[in-house]
């Protein structure tokens, strides 16, 4: 099983969206190390002839009557915002991201 | 008078409200004034309810003057896990990205309690987003074990056991994702349930591993648990993968078990469970456990569960997996934290300064595990074989299921260990989980009795029963029989 070097810690930080720091790069990289190296034997019995279980009650999808229900005004849906403008979520720019 | 009502069962408190010997207002008001005494030290609670418990508790006395029929457990207080989103109370799940967040809504099982009549105190401590075996990872400081303070109350529902075992509350409500119902609740000498998965709605449960959390009742008798589990329990179209069947008869089933007859019963103990790595206080707790259900009348035979061993590893892929992207809807604009927004960052440079400034190690760790796993090249070698080994997990439990009413093991492999010890170690951590994970990977119940305390360190054991799908009350009845010929096993001092 290939070890995961300080790089590919700092890629899925990125893929994960968290701005870790250079000392936590550190750290990580040695436990993110040990944890796959130990959970990898999950190999030595998954056999291709076993099928997945990705739930344990199966279940198909679940419909029900499309009809109109209380459910959070506008005020409640905002009341947690960290800026609201206009009724709106108010966020930083989103646009030029790359220049 | 105030002594005895912190000391009573959630049962016996109700039959007193409802019959008009003691008012709903004087237990809750008790129990504040125990919280008021003892969290100081303990640490169990994030936020007490005071004004909203008392009020709940004055429409329940309201109700029983006027004559009105009122539920089984109206007036009687409870801890709520954090992890329950709250209408006007605040709701952290023990992390900082969601620190003075207010619900606008109640979660099911939130709304079913103030329904019946249940009075909610506060909201209890947990490991961030119910990641962890000790409570330690909470943000906001770790929950002291009653039995001795320096040591962890199990996790991640440490609060709601610590809570009870300190007679703060005689009810509380757990989750339970890889054991953190039964592991908290073996280590403080309560009980713990995790119910069938989808026996009780995950609406308004902030998400972890959604394929494995479910919610369910923590007391300290298992008629309490019972009793609770039928308030929370039941369908909920609010949540697609509840299960549309009736409530399993738990409560009935544990008043059957205090007759104390298990003739007939075939209770299987899982090999797995046992050898290298059991505290040897532990394991006697559980012989003699044995025993006792065997002078009860069971019949009790090793089952072997060979993919049990795997269990570990699976759970380790799959709930990281899953919380990565459950996770995914931290991004600092729509509620919660948001840290860096100075007018030139841009939304994604402010949503990694958040989830940076707003998640704990641990979290930041399962993110990363999660990523990774799901990631194309180790898709197959990790998620994908996790899953394989969940279909093995299951076949394992209906083979022994076959032979079996029940199986029985050890809750945990070691009494509540010292805060700090496996702080840095997270393998070590990760191991408190080894005998519970497994019917979170199946959806099947499981629940922790106690089992009186290790002769080694004086600390509380538990015993952990296990039963197939929808066959909850099969574990209530067997918990009954078992407490009631146990005994007391005594209480810590604080």
């Amino acid at each position: 099983m290939p070890s995961i070097s300080r790089d590919e810690v700092a890629h899925l930080a990125k893929l994960a969206r968290l701005a870790v720091s250079e000392d936590e790069l550190d750290l990580f990289a040695g436990q993110l190390d040990v944890i796959l190296q130990s959970v990898a034997s999950v190999g030595d019995i998954a056999t291709a002839d076993i099928p997945p279980t990705s739930h344990a009650v199966p279940l198909t999808n679940v419909f029900r009557e499309d009809v109109v229900r209380p459910s959070l005004g506008q005020q409640q849906a905002l009341s947690g915002a960290p800026e609201a403008e206009d009724g709106r979520f108010r966020v930083p720019r989103i646009l030029g991201e790359e220049a | 008078m105030t002594n005895d009502l912190i000391h009573a069962t959630a049962a016996e408190l109700a039959a007193k409200i409802h019959s008009g010997e003691v008012s709903s207002v004087e237990v809750t008001q008790a129990h504040l004034d125990r919280i008021t005494e003892t969290d100081g030290k303990v640490h169990a609670f994030l936020h007490v309810d005071t004004e909203g418990a008392l009020a709940q508790a004055r429409r329940v006395d309201e109700a029983v003057k006027a004559g009105e029929q009122v539920s089984p457990l109206a007036g009687v207080p409870l801890a709520l896990k954090d992890v329950m989103a709250t209408e006007c109370v605040p709701t952290t799940v023990g992390s900082k990205i969601l620190e003075g967040w207010i619900p606008p809504y109640d979660a099911t099982v939130t709304r079913k309690l103030k329904e019946a009549g249940v009075v909610i105190l506060g909201k209890t401590n947990m490991d961030e987003f119910a990641m962890g075996s000790s409570t330690e990872n909470s943000a906001y400081g770790p929950t002291h074990n009653p039995w001795d303070l320096d040591r962890i109350p199990g996790g991640s529902g440490g609060g709601s056991s610590a809570a009870l075992a300190a007679l703060q509350a005689p009810l509380a409500i757990g989750t339970d994702t890889g054991g953190s119902i039964r592991q908290p609740g073996a280590v403080t000498g309560t009980v713990g349930v995790k119910p069938t998965y989808g026996g009780v709605s995950r609406y308004g449960l902030v998400a972890f591993s959604s394929s494995l959390d479910q919610a369910g009742p923590c007391a300290r008798t298992v008629l309490d648990a019972a009793l609770l589990h039928e308030v929370i329990a039941g369908y909920d179209h609010m949540d697609s993968t509840s299960i549309n069947a009736p409530v399993p008869p738990v409560v009935a089933a544990a008043r059957e078990g205090l007759n104390g007859d298990l003739s007939g019963l075939r209770i299987g103990v899982v090999t797995q469970f046992s050898g290298e790595g059991y505290q040897q206080g532990v394991a006697r707790s559980f012989e003699a456990a044995v025993s006792q259900l065997k002078e009860l009348g069971a019949e009790i035979a090793d089952v072997s569960c060979p993919s049990f061993d795997y269990a570990l590893p699976a759970y380790y892929l799959i709930a990281p997996s899953e919380c990565s992207s459950n996770l995914a809807r931290f991004d600092a604009m729509r509620y919660g934290l948001r840290v860096g927004d100075d007018g030139t960052r841009s939304t994604e440079e402010v949503m990694s300064l958040t989830r940076e400034a707003g998640f704990g190690p641990e979290v930041k760790r399962r993110i990363m595990i999660g990523t990774y796993a799901l990631s194309s090249g180790y898709y197959d070698a990790y998620y994908g074989s996790a899953q394989k080994v969940r279909t093995l997990i299951t076949q394992d439990f209906a083979k022994a299921f076959e032979n079996f009413d029940v199986l029985i093991s050890p809750t945990t492999p070691t009494t509540a260990f010292k805060i700090g010890e496996r702080a840095n170690d997270p393998m070590a951590m990760y191991k408190a989980d080894l005998c519970t994970i497994p019917a979170n990977l199946a959806g099947t119940p499981a629940m922790s009795v106690p089992s009186g305390l290790s002769d080694e360190d004086g600390m509380p054991v538990g015993l952990q029963i296990m039963a197939p799908a929808l066959q909850d009350h099969r574990m209530y009845r067997v918990a009954a029989a078992y407490e009631a010929a146990r005994g007391a096993f005594g209480g810590p001092s604080l």
